[in-house]
């Protein structure tokens, strides 16, 4: 049970590593770092957790605690890292469909 | 919501001092009973039975993980075939939420949906932008996953 899950977990963690590697432009990227790494590491300290009470009785609410953390930043983490890198002009892959946000920042810049 | 369940703990205060029996068996009896006294004078309180609103809670919890596990199988997929051949873009999405933390808990959950990331927010409040992983496909039934969060979002604070 607990080894499984951080089996799941380190698989996870490798293919968002591929993801970072292999996808085209920041934001797609950031989809993979930002949902993939973030199952990763929540499932690898779940499985922590689950290790060190089945077999040795000891509840560490830490790993809890850290659970919940990383399960609430990393979200907001990957969307103020692509607001930056929009706002800063980092350019879309160019087989991108539609952008909406362009008068916006067209706006902002004015400004 | 704060202040029923501060009464509640309140009644089961005044329950253990009836006992005068102070542990945590005679707080959760008289906790218990002071949810059905709360429930039976209901509707002098402005806001809702504050339990349903907890039900609300628990069941928007089970959407985020629920969400996020879907999420990953789906940019997993997306990594392993051999061939590039999504189409990302950035869409606008009208929100009629008010409040901060129900567009910062909404932006969340979408950034924890299947194939979208939210970008930015405009400065009025009234439109989230999007960035899609596949965006045909994608449009339709995401507007429909996204009604449901804010329905799910509006019955917590409602």
């Amino acid at each position: 049970m607990a080894g499984s899950l951080i089996v799941i977990g380190v698989f996870l963690s490798l293919i968002a590593t591929f993801g970072v590697i292999r996808l085209p432009d920041v934001y797609t990227r950031n989809h993979a770092a930002s949902k993939s790494a973030t199952l990763g590491v929540m499932s690898v300290l779940l499985g922590t957790f689950l290790y060190f009470f089945l077999t040795e009785g000891h509840f560490n609410s830490r790993l809890i605690l850290g659970i919940g953390f990383v399960f609430l930043t990393s979200p907001v983490a990957g969307h103020l890292l692509s607001r930056a890198a929009y706002y800063s002009g980092v350019k879309l892959w160019d087989k991108s469909v539609q952008d909406d946000l362009k008068e916006q920042k067209k706006k902002f810049s004015k400004r | 919501m704060a202040f029923q369940i501060l009464l509640n703990i309140f009644l089961a205060f005044i329950w253990m001092f009836l006992k005068a029996a102070y542990d945590p068996m005679t707080f959760f009896v008289g906790y218990f009973f002071g949810l059905l006294i709360l429930f039976t004078f209901r509707r002098f309180f402005n806001s809702r039975f504050y339990l349903f609103r907890i039900v609300a809670v628990i069941k928007l919890f089970f959407i985020f993980i629920r969400e996020l596990i879907l999420s990953n199988i789906a940019v997993l997929k997306v990594i392993l075939k051999p061939k590039l051949d999504m189409k990302p873009g950035i869409f606008a999405m009208p929100t009629e939420l008010k409040k901060d933390w129900e567009i910062t808990i909404l932006a969340n959950l979408i950034t924890l949906t299947p194939g979208t990331l939210v970008i930015d927010i405009s400065p009025d409040n009234k439109t989230l932008y999007i960035h899609a992983m596949d965006i045909e496909d994608a449009e339709d039934a995401i507007n429909s996953i996204k009604n449901s969060f804010e329905k799910a979002i509006m019955e917590v604070s409602r």
